[in-house]
């Protein structure tokens, strides 16, 4: 079971990140639950998103200790640091988030995801960098099936934005840290 | 395995009322049930039914008076503060003998309270709400797959019984995404006749009359008995539960909703470590399975409540096991949720 929870500013693409990743793990046939915030903060302040990927059904929607984080900010980062389980992994924006971990029995990757974006031309996209990321660390559900995923649920209206996404997801995919 | 969609419970919950041949949804927007009202607004005229956001709670609840009288299948949604508006018009609707269907998806209390999860709901849903002497049924499900299954349900024993079905979540059910699967589109004809609706006479029967209003005692005191032998009947084939655990149990733990699989995921963590606890999940809130718990109370210990409360189906629980055993509380309320470990905490201190 993979416990992930995804944080940052309202506006980055939080709750979206999430849903992409949810998506790629309903096609790759896993059980999967995906709770937001949902509260007033998601309104400008900070936001978050839970997203559970697993073998079997889920009890608990609500994680309390997270396999992995995605950290998008520099508020989550010391709101989320003490939870993530030892042993695991937590992916870091550091254009956004300008300090290192305390941890150190966790992985921390460092992606500059916000610069990866704006070099593709895409300076919202940050968040397909790092799940593109996370995908990779995770292993469990195969690159192609997000990409398929991702094209058969994009709303019409974001449907042009569809290969924006793709480059995105692949930049973070393919970053060496 | 058909194909499994991934969708919030708000709008896994219209879509599967839109399947269940509701035609009719009247609403008024408020946070966490919103997507619901919103996925009708969108998919309702694609269907060939009708969206209304009314000007306010009581109006909605009234036009869904208005319908079901009319024999159409129909269903509006809110949240706490607007079901206590809504309130009036289920006590009319229940008094009228009208099935309809009503979402509540609750969040902290009393007033306005917050928008986070909560269950602090639980005596407005099963004691009524409104005035008299009534009940409508009350499913509470606990994952986005079984608010589709509870959905047609709802509005099935809604038309069999004539009386108001509720479905009552929490804000996180509500809000989570969980991949679901949909039955079939239900084929309108085979809906249950309504041959008391008011869908003119055609001149061909006697009137048909919508009414809660008996100003002669004897009339109204017959009404009301004749309505509660149907609940009698409800009580012995409607009442829905799942246990887990619970045949060698000393602890049993009782809890619904989103809580219950908070808290089944506690008891396997004590099942793991050699403590004996069991979990009761009521599906139906009223009728509340209260033969299970009887039951139960031969061989277990005591039980323990876990609630988004200060504790509301522990009287319900309590009235069930009737002193047989002790029967205490965990709960968080005002919109905190309790993790597993916290309630794991609370299940050791028992033993």
């Amino acid at each position: 079971m993979q416990e992930l929870t995804i944080a940052g500013f309202g506006g980055q693409g939080v709750l979206f990140a999430g849903k992409v990743i949810a998506y790629a793990g309903l096609a790759a046939d896993k059980y999967i639950s995906w709770l937001p915030s949902y509260g007033p903060e998601m309104r400008g302040g900070t936001c978050n998103c839970q997203v559970i990927l697993s073998e079997g059904s889920i009890g608990s929607p609500l994680i309390t200790k997270s396999d992995s984080i995605i950290v998008m900010n520099k508020p989550s980062l010391e709101k989320f640091e003490t939870s993530v389980k030892s042993g695991g992994m937590m992916i870091i924006d550091s254009v956004h988030v300008d300090v290192k971990t305390k941890r150190n029995d966790v992985k921390a990757i460092y992606i500059p995801a916000q610069k990866m974006a704006e070099e593709l031309g895409y300076s919202k996209l940050g968040n397909m960098v790092m799940v593109g990321q996370f995908i990779k660390q995770y292993g469990e559900i195969p690159f192609d099936t997000v990409l398929e995923s991702l094209k058969n649920h994009i709303s019409q209206s974001k449907a042009k934005l569809l290969e924006a996404n793709i480059e995105a997801l692949k930049a973070g995919y393919n970053f060496e840290g | 395995m058909s194909e499994r969609f991934l969708m919030k419970g708000n709008e896994a919950l219209a879509e599967a009322a839109m399947r269940s041949g509701c035609r009719f949804f009247f609403g008024y927007p408020i946070t966490p049930q919103t997507e619901l009202a919103a996925y009708m607004a969108k998919q309702m005229p694609k269907n060939n039914g009708v969206f209304l956001q009314a000007e306010s709670e009581v109006a909605a609840i009234n036009m869904v008076y208005g319908a079901a009288g009319a024999g159409a299948r129909v269903m509006t949604s809110s949240s706490s503060p607007g079901i206590s508006l809504k309130s009036e018009g289920i006590s009319y609707i229940a008094g009228a003998d009208l099935p309809c269907v009503i979402v509540d998806i609750v969040r902290g209390g009393p007033g306005l309270g917050g928008i986070q999860p909560a269950q602090s709901d639980y005596f407005q849903a099963t004691r009524g709400g409104g005035h008299g002497d009534y009940q409508i049924l009350v499913y509470a499900p606990s994952s986005v797959q079984e608010i589709v299954t509870l959905t047609a349900k709802a509005f099935d024993k809604a038309d069999e019984y004539r009386m108001p079905a509720m479905i009552m979540g929490d804000g996180m059910l509500g809000q989570m995404m969980e991949p679901v699967e949909f039955f079939d589109k239900r084929d309108e004809s085979t809906l249950p006749e309504k041959p008391w609706a008011t869908t003119g006479t055609g001149l061909k029967r006697e009137k048909n009359i919508i009414n809660s209003l008996y100003l002669k005692p004897e009339e109204l005191e017959n009404k009301v008995i004749a309505r509660y032998k149907r609940y009698d009947k409800v009580k012995e084939k409607e009442t829905m539960f799942e246990e887990y655990f619970t045949e060698d149990a000393d602890v049993i733990i009782a809890a619904y909703g989103t809580v219950a699989r908070i808290a089944l995921s506690s008891v396997r963590l004590a099942r793991q470590e050699g403590f004996k606890v069991g979990l009761i999940r009521p599906i139906t809130l009223w009728p509340f399975p209260e033969k299970i718990f009887a039951k139960r109370s031969e061989t277990a210990k005591q039980f323990m409540c876990v609630e988004l409360s200060m504790g509301q189906m522990i009287e319900d629980v309590r009235l069930a096991v009737n002193g047989k055993c002790s029967v205490s509380f965990y709960g968080r309320t005002g919109g905190m949720v309790p993790n597993q470990e916290e309630i794991l905490e609370a299940i050791k201190k028992l033993f």
